[in-house]
């Protein structure tokens, strides 16, 4: 299998950019949290990480996005690269549209409030973050990491905590700028629905220390 | 707001109220003069410019002090929050400097750079860098790992990581430090002028304490408390409320 993964990789490398993920272990202190994890996302593709509460979901993405990087393995990834939390993580005492031009610094006025257009917020400019609505607060952290016209964009549970209306809106603009934008997207989340509204390819951590199920599992192998 | 202001005001005339009936009480204007007694010298002082130099003299130590006290102290107290390791490290004097008498400090600067400016500035300097470095450390604990996290992924430069992420995150932290800082400094200045300098209120107060005219100091005293009080109102408190903006808006 692993052999197979990497001649794959070969060939997709030539014609893409890619992120490529080896990651063989992951340890707080003595407590390993993560085993070998490989696997590769192309451009344009949007692969979610599932799995319970727990299992060391966020610890993967910290390191895939280079936050952490105390861990045995390697991880190949692009310069150009964005990050939605499940918090706005915003930078509350800059304006609404610094939040996107102090983080983008070769985005333009004008481009910057079309962007923020686009989201639904476009009167808010001027603003503190703090002035809106939590759902405009998630919208402006969804316009920031889209703006830099990402290669790579990383979401953490990016719907969690949201009324399903809300939710669901998130989700169609997340779609909508994802297929616009068209970077190598991974989401970890532990909603099965919300990875099949972003036609997601599926992975799924399992065990401890966590490690990729084999791809073909259906729900009644579950406990 | 104006029910505040006038509080104040009364509260500040109730101060003068019990400094006019212990005036009447003492009776004798040598140990302890009337606000009024006061008015006539203040404006000869004035008007010899003798008040003046000197105030200017003491307010220039003291923006040396507090300027050089709180760039010191930010550097160090964000090394300190940021890296455990540093932190490990400096902490010992830190302790070894936060308890060393404010007095100890001076008498060594001027004993062992002698008596002149730099010693002068650089025991206030000394006595107030502790104090501001608690505090920043402080405040570099509790930032927001998430924000830290943002900043990584975008690749946000470092000079605006500084600005735009870590340096409002103390603002809370940066202010308590300048207003503590202030007043402290400013007492530690008269000290230092007292012991070793030939200008400014502290020394004007050494030469009247030895004159015994209580007058004199009383007036070179509360003409240093205005100015403070001054500073305050219009630089430190519009400067607290424009970064505050945010919070309130």
């Amino acid at each position: 299998m692993v052999a197979a993964a990497t001649l794959g990789a070969a060939r997709a490398a030539l014609a893409h950019r890619m992120i490529r993920v080896d990651i063989t272990r992951k340890a707080y202190g003595r407590t390993p949290v993560l085993g070998r994890i490989a696997f590769e996302i192309r451009r344009g593709e949007t692969v979610a990480i599932l799995g319970p509460s727990g299992i060391g979901k966020s610890t993967l993405l910290r390191l895939i996005a280079g936050i952490d990087s105390k861990f045995d393995g390697h991880i190949e990834r692009p310069d150009k690269m964005a990050i939605v939390f499940q918090e706005p993580t915003l930078l509350l005492w800059r304006s609404v549209l610094q939040n996107l031009t102090l983080v983008h610094p070769d985005l333009s006025e004008h481009a910057a409030l079309a962007m923020l257009d686009k989201v639904g917020i476009a009167g808010k400019a001027e603003m503190f973050p703090g002035q809106l609505s939590l759902g405009q607060q998630r919208r402006l952290a969804l316009a920031r990491a889209f703006a830099g016209d990402p290669a790579f964009l990383i979401m953490d549970e990016p719907f969690v905590s949201l009324d399903p209306k809300t939710a669901e809106g998130m989700l169609a603009l997340t779609e909508a700028l994802i297929a616009e934008v068209r970077p190598a997207t991974l989401f970890v989340t532990h909603a099965r629905s919300e990875a099949e509204r972003l036609h997601a390819r599926i992975l799924e951590l399992r065990g401890t220390p966590a490690a990729l199920a084999p791809r073909l599992v259906t729900g009644k192998e579950r406990p | 707001m104006t029910g505040k202001a006038l509080v104040t005001a009364f509260s500040l005339i109730g101060l003068l109220g019990l400094w006019i009936v212990a005036a009447t009480l003492t009776a004798d204007a040598t140990i302890l003069p009337t606000p009024l007694a006061l008015v006539g010298p203040f404006l000869q002082e004035l008007q010899s410019g003798e008040l003046l130099f000197h105030l200017g003299q003491t307010l220039l130590r003291v923006v040396w002090a507090f300027v050089l006290a709180m760039g010191i102290g930010l550097a160090l107290g964000l090394l300190m929050g940021r890296f455990p390791a540093v932190d490990r490290w400096l902490d010992p004097w830190l302790v070894v400097f936060l308890n060393l008498p404010a007095l100890v400090l001076i008498v060594l600067c001027y004993l062992w750079i002698g008596l002149n400016e730099t010693a002068a500035i650089l025991a206030v300097t000394l006595n107030k860098v502790p104090n501001v470095t608690t505090m920043i450390r402080e405040g570099a604990r509790s930032f927001d790992p998430n924000l830290d996290a943002m900043a990584k992924v975008y690749r946000m430069p470092a000079s605006t990581r500084l600005r735009h992420v870590l340096l409002p995150q103390l603002a809370p932290f940066i202010a308590a430090a300048a207003r503590s800082g202030i007043a402290v400094i400013w007492k530690i200045v008269l000290v230092v002028e007292f012991l070793g300098r030939s200008s400014g209120i502290g020394f004007k107060i050494h030469l009247y304490f030895q004159l015994f005219d209580v007058r004199m100091v009383l007036i070179y005293a509360l003409s240093f408390i205005i100015v403070m009080l001054v500073v305050e109102w219009s630089l430190l408190q519009p400067w607290e409320r424009r970064v505050r903006r945010w919070r309130t808006a």
